[in-house]
């Protein structure tokens, strides 16, 4: 509940367990052989701390009536997460699952590049949950999973609401980012609803919800995912002869 | 989907400041009804507009998605946007978020409007 004045006192909200713990900089918990860990230390930022144009995204789809309830889709959705992600994307869940704070590690084809970055779970509920990006993502805000009976029929829906980290993100984005990005998340919602034996299409909303810049975020670049992973890349024989070296000596 | 469950009242308890009673459940249910108070508060010419949380029982990130396009409407219409009776729980939901860098959040109706009325009143 809200906070009573008459009563002065607290109880403790009824939605508090769906809901992560405030953290200041993030920590996976494990590091899955072929993922990247370029998240850890890095602060969570939404869709006030990004930089480009701020957009709602909506895709969603039907699964067929009577099939499947909004819980059992937002379970298997959690569960076998990864498995719904287009080819050529890496999704490493926790190894607790899909449960507030805890931090995915995620690999993801931006054209020709690979960025290695990552997620923390926001939020989790029977019919919902929502995952926020970090410092380095390509996008500063969160995206959230759900599910609900519409009109007799069960419908399956992911909502971003997010704008551009940096003015490199933002170019990206404009470039055909934001077209590569409909059509992963309209496949993932595909490959979903093929889980079910459903045919069909995603249906796309997009809003932008704010037009302007935020010139004083520009510094995000300094985290670019996109820069970092090729950076990552590149430095990996340096990376690899510190370490025969050590074992050599050791 | 689901219904909202949710009820809205504005007041004005200041010239340039309208106060929306929320209680119940903010959730992305609730969009038409928290936009239509909105338009309620700042229509007899309030420039700042403050959220009454005492009343709120829950709140999901759907709730924490419309607080920000609430706050981005407000931001493009030159209005402040505080709030008051957050308890500890989302006080730090708003932290985690981060929207609290952008509502100011008080600890009374009081303070919340005088926060409007001083010169650096709110954040938004």
């Amino acid at each position: 509940m809200g906070r009573s004045p008459e009563e002065g006192s607290q109880e403790p909200s009824r939605d508090a367990a769906y809901w992560a713990q405030p953290v200041n900089k993030l920590s996976a918990s494990a590091v899955p052989e072929g993922a990247v860990n370029l998240v850890e230390g890095r602060q969570l930022l939404g869709p006030l701390q990004g930089f480009g144009k701020m957009w709602q995204k909506t895709y969603r789809i039907q699964l067929a009536s009577g099939v499947v309830t909004p819980a059992e889709v937002i379970s298997t959705w959690k569960q076998e997460f990864a498995r719904f992600w287009p080819r050529g994307n890496r999704f490493y869940a926790p190894l607790t699952g899909i449960q507030p704070g805890e931090v995915a590690l995620v690999s993801i084809a931006a054209g020709p590049v690979k960025l290695s970055t990552g997620v923390m779970v926001l939020y989790a509920d029977p019919e919902s949950f929502t995952l926020m990006t970090p410092q380095g993502h390509m996008l500063a805000g969160w995206i959230t999973f759900s599910s609900f009976e519409e009109e007799g029929c069960c419908v399956a829906q992911a909502q971003l609401l997010m704008r551009a980290q940096d003015p490199i993100s933002e170019i990206g984005l404009t470039l055909g980012g934001h077209s590569q990005e409909n059509r992963f998340w309209q496949q993932t919602l595909k490959i979903l609803a093929a889980n079910w034996g459903v045919d069909a299409e995603a249906q796309t909303e997009v809003i932008c919800v704010d037009p302007r810049r935020r010139w004083s975020q520009a510094k995000n670049v300094w985290h670019n995912a996109a820069i970092r992973s090729q950076l990552h890349i590149l430095m990996t024989p340096v990376r690899w002869l510190t370490s025969s070296l050590r074992n050599r000596r050791s | 989907m689901a219904e909202a469950r949710v009820a809205m009242t504005v007041r004005q308890p200041a010239a340039s400041a309208s106060v929306i009673d929320i209680r119940g459940e903010v959730t992305a249910q609730c969009e038409s009804t928290l936009m239509g108070s909105y338009t309620e508060a700042v229509s007899a010419g309030a420039s700042g507009v403050v959220l009454n949380f005492d009343g709120l029982e829950y709140m999901n990130s759907g709730g924490i998605g419309l607080l920000v396009t609430l706050l981005i409407r407000a931001q493009r219409q030159g209005q402040r946007l505080v709030a008051f009776g957050l308890n500890d729980h989302y006080q730090q939901i708003l932290a985690i978020t981060r929207l609290n860098e952008a509502i100011g959040i008080y600890g009374s109706e009081a303070e919340a409007l005088a926060a409007l009325a001083g010169p650096a009143g709110g954040r938004s």
